[in-house]
């Protein structure tokens, strides 16, 4: 139950629309070819089942290029690459890996600006974003592996651990290159091969990765990046030469691939969905706390596995939250992703627009009160407004289920132990934010939430040397730091 | 001892949530001895046992992660001298149901007790091994330690008895997870006695919970059991594995199968390694900026 909000507001300052902004578009130029091979053995190769799909800017219903559909064929060669490559690249003194995973990444860095741009392009999330966070973050990832590569007898002390083989690793659209660069840096570190199928709506700047490859002479072979939608990526994880298999993606997928996997002896790492708890305290910086709901939710349009899409508010500050939320949440712009001042770009696809639009629906439908911001949106492209609700009940499905999207449920508390129990009755438990001023709380809370990452006074940070990954039906396995690897190697019977 | 006194046959009972109940199923196995001898009986435990045993071991899993790491230490300190205290009722049990006679029994004795006392030691350790500080590019505190799952079932290897159930589940228990687990099949005797063990050393109930009973019987009720957070299991067969991780699929519980060949259980950098305790825990990383 929520407090009835109350029903006179404080003063506000109200600029009308003196404070508007000029566009500021990122306007470099970057090429796109009209037409996308597949990579496999270090060669740009056309698609054995000479069929191709749109890839489309979600933002003008532009399309960018024509993307190929790898089959079952397709997918056979890029396995059998990769396992043709692996005996020497296994081989390979560990510090000459480490000079390739470098050099990846300072290539990275060195063009960064054409894949943030390329980036922005193909998925709709704000360039802002993909300038300040994907692209660097990709690069880290990089960086960060690179050094382990002839340390990693020291990532697990007094035990020797191999290459898995050839690693299979099937990322989502959300992150497209950074989700990239998360399968594979790790892989190729520990002496792993890999095929990689990137999300069907967001090829592309893993195809430029690819490019990167051939630039930096990797071994033909070491990474093949095989495109296409679910039926491509079936193939890859039912395929028997490979020896891993990483996904991120959806919980419903995740599970499917569990059971594909079952009795294969295949090593398995899984990175799935979630339904993130955000608790704010009353002894709280409310202001900064109100930040934190904003990156939590709003980040990437919400597409986001850990997005913070369950705002639980402590009863005493529940109106003085919200007000300050709707406050904050009019300074947002949304619109064109390429200008440097928006905030919310275009959601990632029609499909993915219409699943965020019947949740919305759903909730209305189940009694919560929906609060949305009122913007004029482009005429074309794939658009939702920054949406909340309040009055949600827990059995609401917008309590339970991912929505994937820039949609926020509200609920109130009064207690601490109501607030870690209501947070962890999920199924999920990748992640979860805890705000307030007391350094006792802080630790307590966190350690009883049942969530993988625990941002205090924060959210959503992300770094290389930071393990990422989730409790319960989040998944399995960790992303980032010491623990990244160990899905990387195989320890024989000691683990 | 003279030839007129009937021996008292005891019937064993299961060991769920601290105490000592019979299967509701009402069915028991004969143990006989290597010369086709009757020994014992024991419980056949059915899937409700399995039921009850994850409930009393989700209710006790909380405040068992709660106590302090030196408090489960000494908990599975104890646990090695009341096993200590029963050397000798081990050996005999093993030595008449398991090959190799009384010196292989006595091997796989002493080695079960050395691993509890490994593993005793490690509770206040192994997270200063696999847990760690995060040097992120940012003002940010970032510290990542290892969790229990929660409820483990543990399916012991058929061989070693003793050694392998207790190889299997004092890394499981050591970190704060309850654990239910299936002994060993073929001699499923040194299961039951070791639940005199549990019972008279301090472990809380519902901590460890023990079955004697069939493994095709149990298996797919420990793989689709929702209230599981993890499954360990040891010799499993390709069909056995199959059935195991397709169960867990459904609620993404974690399937951790032990490869440990026969001899291996004896080998200390395998068995006693805090990696082990690492398989059964969860990480958690926690982010909290610097400054004011």
């Amino acid at each position: 139950m929520s407090p009835r909000p109350k029903t006179k507001s404080k003063p506000q300052l109200d600029f009308g629309n003196a404070w508007e902004y000029s566009p500021a578009p990122e306007s470099t130029p970057i090429e796109i070819a009209s037409k996308y091979k597949l990579f496999i053995n270090g060669k740009f190769v056309a698609a054995k089942s000479r069929q191709s799909f749109d890839s489309i800017n979600p933002a003008t219903d532009e399309v960018l290029a024509k993307v190929s559909q790898a089959n079952a064929a397709d997918v056979d060669d890029a396995v059998n690459a990769a396992r043709k490559a692996l005996p020497a690249w296994k081989k390979l003194p560990a510090r000459e890996r480490a000079k390739y995973l470098f050099r990846i990444a300072r290539r990275l860095q060195e063009r960064a600006r054409e894949f943030s741009i390329l980036e922005t392009m193909d998925g709709g999330k704000p360039i802002k974003e993909s300038r300040d966070f994907d692209i660097p973050e990709a690069a880290k990832h990089f960086f960060y592996y690179a050094g382990w590569a002839d340390k990693l007898e020291y990532a697990s002390p007094g035990q020797v651990g191999k290459a898995v083989g050839v690693c299979g690793q099937i990322i989502p659209w959300n992150f497209p290159l950074l989700m990239a660069a998360w399968k594979i840096a790790p892989a190729l570190a520990c002496g792993n091969t890999v095929v990689l199928k990137p999300a069907e709506t967001t090829s592309l700047t893993a195809l430029r990765l690819a490019e990167i490859f051939q630039e930096v002479g990797l071994p033909d072979g070491v990474v093949n990046i095989i495109t296409g939608d679910g039926r491509t990526g079936a193939a890859l994880a039912e395929h028997k030469g490979i020896n891993k298999l990483a996904f991120t993606g959806s919980t419903a997928v995740g599970k499917q691939l569990a059971k594909v996997t079952a009795g294969t002896g295949k090593k398995l790492s899984l990175e799935l969905g979630g339904k993130s708890a955000n608790i704010i305290f009353a002894d709280a910086s409310i202001d900064q706390a109100v930040e934190g709901i904003i990156s939590a939710i709003y980040f990437n349009q919400g597409h986001v596995c850990c997005a913070g899409s369950r705002l639980f508010v402590q009863e005493s500050v529940y109106e003085e939250v919200l007000e300050k939320l709707e406050i904050r949440l009019r300074s947002l712009r949304i619109g064109d992703p390429l200008d440097k001042n928006t905030d919310i770009g275009a959601v990632n696809s029609p499909e993915q627009l219409k699943t965020i639009n019947a949740y919305i629906a759903q909730a209305k439908k189940e009694g919560a009160k929906c609060h949305q911001l009122k913007r004029k949106l482009p005429s074309k492209g794939n658009w939702c407004v920054p949406t909340w609700f309040s009055g949600v009940q827990p059995a609401h499905a917008i309590a339970r289920e991912e929505v994937f999207g820039p949609v926020l449920a509200v609920m109130s508390f009064r207690t601490p132990e109501e607030a870690i129990q209501r947070a962890n009755n999920s199924a999920y438990g990748l992640a979860a934010g805890v705000w307030t001023d007391k350094g006792g709380k802080i630790l307590e809370i966190a350690s009883k939430l049942e969530a993988g990452v625990v941002w205090c006074n924060t959210y959503n940070q992300f770094d290389a040397a930071s393990p990422f990954g989730g409790y319960k039906e989040s998944g399995f396995g960790r992303e980032g730091g010491r623990q990244g690897l160990l899905e990387y190697l195989d320890f024989g019977g000691a683990r | 001892m003279s030839n007129d006194r009937l021996a008292v046959l005891k019937t064993y009972k299961l060991f769920i949530g601290g105490s000592f109940p019979r299967t509701e199923s009402g069915r028991t196995l004969p143990v006989v001895d290597l010369k086709g001898e009757l020994l014992a009986h024991l419980c056949h435990g059915s899937r409700k046992d399995l039921r009850n045993s994850v409930v009393a071991a989700r209710k006790a899993q909380k405040s068992w992660a709660a106590r302090a790491a030196y408090n489960r230490g000494q908990i599975l300190y104890r646990m090695a001298e009341m096993l200590e205290g029963k050397r000798s009722e081990f050996i005999d049990a093993i030595a008449a149901t398991c090959d190799g006679g009384v010196r292989r029994a006595t091997k796989e004795v002493d080695a079960a007790i050395d691993c509890l006392v490994n593993f005793a030691g490690w509770a206040d350790k192994y997270s200063q091994v696999v847990g760690c500080n995060n040097p992120v590019a940012g003002a940010f505190y970032n510290f990542t330690s290892p969790e229990p799952m929660g409820v483990v079932g543990v399916i012991a290897p058929n061989e070693q008895p003793l050694l392998g159930l207790v190889a299997m589940l004092a890394p499981v228990i050591v970190s704060g997870n309850t654990a239910v687990v299936l002994g060993s099949e073929q001699h499923p005797l040194a299961t039951s006695i070791f639940a005199e063990v549990c019972a008279t050393s301090d472990v809380p109930g519902g901590v460890i919970n023990l079955l004697t009973s069939k493994r095709n019987e149990l298996l797919e009720h420990f793989a689709s059991h929702r209230d599981f957070n993890g499954v360990a299991a040891a010799g499993c067969s390709t069909k056995q594995r199959t059935v195991l991780e397709l169960g867990a699929a459904d609620n993404l519980k974690r399937v951790r199968l032990s490869t440990l060949k026969k001899k291996d259980w004896y080998d200390v950098k395998l068995t006693h390694s805090p990696y082990r305790i690492e398989r059964f825990v969860e990480m958690k990383t926690v982010w909290h900026p610097i400054g004011s």
